[in-house]
């Protein structure tokens, strides 16, 4: 029985499959309604101590449509993080005024720690470049409603596979279903060889490649994301690779029925606007998803399900 | 004790109470002395180093005369060297010997490498899973970051 009162979720391995489907399950049914005021009475604390634009709103919209309260900061010079406390501290004392705690932090691990010092579940939305479990969830969700199924599916992850947080949660999760991981990226940001050989370990597959026109046509899902210049030493490497990873409307003639592009957003200059109306775009309603299946994560965490 | 004093070719001098940590990687020595404040340490202390060994080919001794030691200093030994020896010895004579290996878990020992790493930010107990016990590798509880041999630093 899948039992996910009260449990935290720190990282995507946190939980096992059967739980991963069993959200998704429930945030198909918060699509279909999503105003349920069935948390009436909770109070759902949003602690950002690093800023975030669509995290922090998902999940207090999510919580919202619940019928829970939500207090909280969204930045921590607004915190008393800014007077030296410490998180240990932060997290205990919020712990007496919400039911559970919604936290990103610049430091990794900074969610797992505040796990073990809460009287109240923590769900980690961003510990630093570390996890971002709850983005994975929506990335499954989408990739489910859009294929029919995570099985046996041809994914494309492009643009910085060494430091994106939300490719290395896909990989974890993904890899348990058979998938065909085509790996694009400059080769300064190809993925980690601990991803590669958990590819491998799981029984899933992968191939490298430098362009995104290799495997545009063989492709369910087209992953794109941020290559940041912050992650060259040289900014002349930056500049020679920045452009191979945009997405262009022309790119996608023969792109595959069924394919469809996301991208964890906010988008720079991966995903031309051209692309936007097309069949294939997919990341707006992506972000949409977020709610749903925050919705269903914070009901079954406060036992409402 | 005439068991022992009749080794006559003891390289390194036998003690009479104290700790022998023996089947040190040679060129891990000054290491294990760092690691245990050998170096600051007032008692008695002997050693040697390239000495023949089969196990290793060449190995390090230590013999420290009046001092045990307590497990979660042992352990910090294993992570450096993890085929040395503990020997501890009572009037001559060998009370207790055993080999020292990591255990799966190694908590308040070790720093984790990575600056981001919130156990290098607040008071937090530093836990580590071990992942390869010969070329060292232990998983950072919170960062999930991997430490290795060469990025190693004790507390």
């Amino acid at each position: 029985m899948t039992q996910i009162k009260n449990r935290n979720l720190i990282s995507i391995t946190d939980f096992n499959t059967e739980e991963y489907k069993y959200i998704l399950d429930l945030a198909a049914e918060f699509e279909k309604c999503p105003v349920q005021n069935i948390a009436d009475g909770k109070v759902v604390a949003t602690l950002f101590f690093e800023p975030s634009t669509r995290t922090r709103l998902s999940f207090e919209s999510a919580a919202s449509k619940l019928g829970a309260k939500v207090i909280g900061f969204s930045d921590a010079t607004n915190s008393s993080a800014a007077k030296g406390e410490t998180l240990a501290d932060t997290i205990k004392t919020v712990a007496c005024y919400a039911d559970l705690i919604v936290m990103r932090h610049p430091l990794e691990g900074s969610a797992r720690w505040a796990s073990e010092v809460s009287g109240v579940p923590i769900i980690n939305a961003g510990d630093g470049a570390n996890q971002h479990p709850t983005q994975c969830l929506l990335d499954l969700y989408s990739i489910k409603k859009t294929q029919g199924t995570l099985e046996n599916l041809n994914i494309a992850l492009v643009g910085d596979l060494k430091y994106g947080r939300t490719v290395h949660s896909l990989v974890d999760a993904m890899s348990n279903f058979n998938t065909t991981f085509h790996l694009v990226s400059p080769e300064s940001l190809k993925l980690p060889s601990t991803d590669k050989m958990h590819i491998k370990e799981k029984g899933s597959k992968y191939l490298q490649s430098t362009k995104i026109q290799d495997v545009i046509d063989k492709v369910d899902i087209l992953y794109m994301t941020r290559v940041q210049r912050e992650r060259f030493l040289d900014i002349q490497d930056y500049e020679k690779v920045k452009n191979t990873y945009l997405l262009e409307k022309s790119m996608l003639t023969n792109a595959k029925d069924n394919m469809k592009v996301l991208h964890p957003l906010p988008r720079v200059n991966e995903i031309n606007t051209d692309v936007d109306d097309t069949l294939q775009a997919y990341y707006f309603q992506q972000a949409k998803n977020g709610v749903y299946v925050r919705q269903a994560l914070i009901a079954l965490i406060l036992g409402l399900k | 004790m005439d068991k022992v004093m009749n080794k006559k070719e003891l390289i390194v001098s036998a003690i009479q109470n104290g700790t022998v940590i023996d089947h040190i990687q040679a060129d891990k020595l000054f290491q294990v002395i760092k690691i245990l404040n050998l170096d600051i340490c007032s008692n008695q202390i002997l050693f040697g180093t390239n000495l023949i060994s089969k196990k290793l080919n060449r190995k390090a001794i230590i013999k420290i005369q009046g001092k045990f030691f307590e497990r979660d200093e042992i352990s910090k030994i294993s992570i450096v060297s993890p085929y040395a020896t503990l020997i501890t010895i009572q009037d001559y004579i060998v009370t207790e010997k055993y080999n020292l290996s990591l255990p799966d878990k190694i908590e308040g020992i070790v720093k984790c490498f990575n600056p981001k790493c919130i156990t290098n930010h607040e008071l937090v107990l530093q836990k580590f899973n071990v992942l390869d016990k010969d070329n060292i590798k232990l998983y950072c509880h919170y960062c999930q970051k991997i430490t290795k041999q060469e990025t190693l630093n004790f507390i």
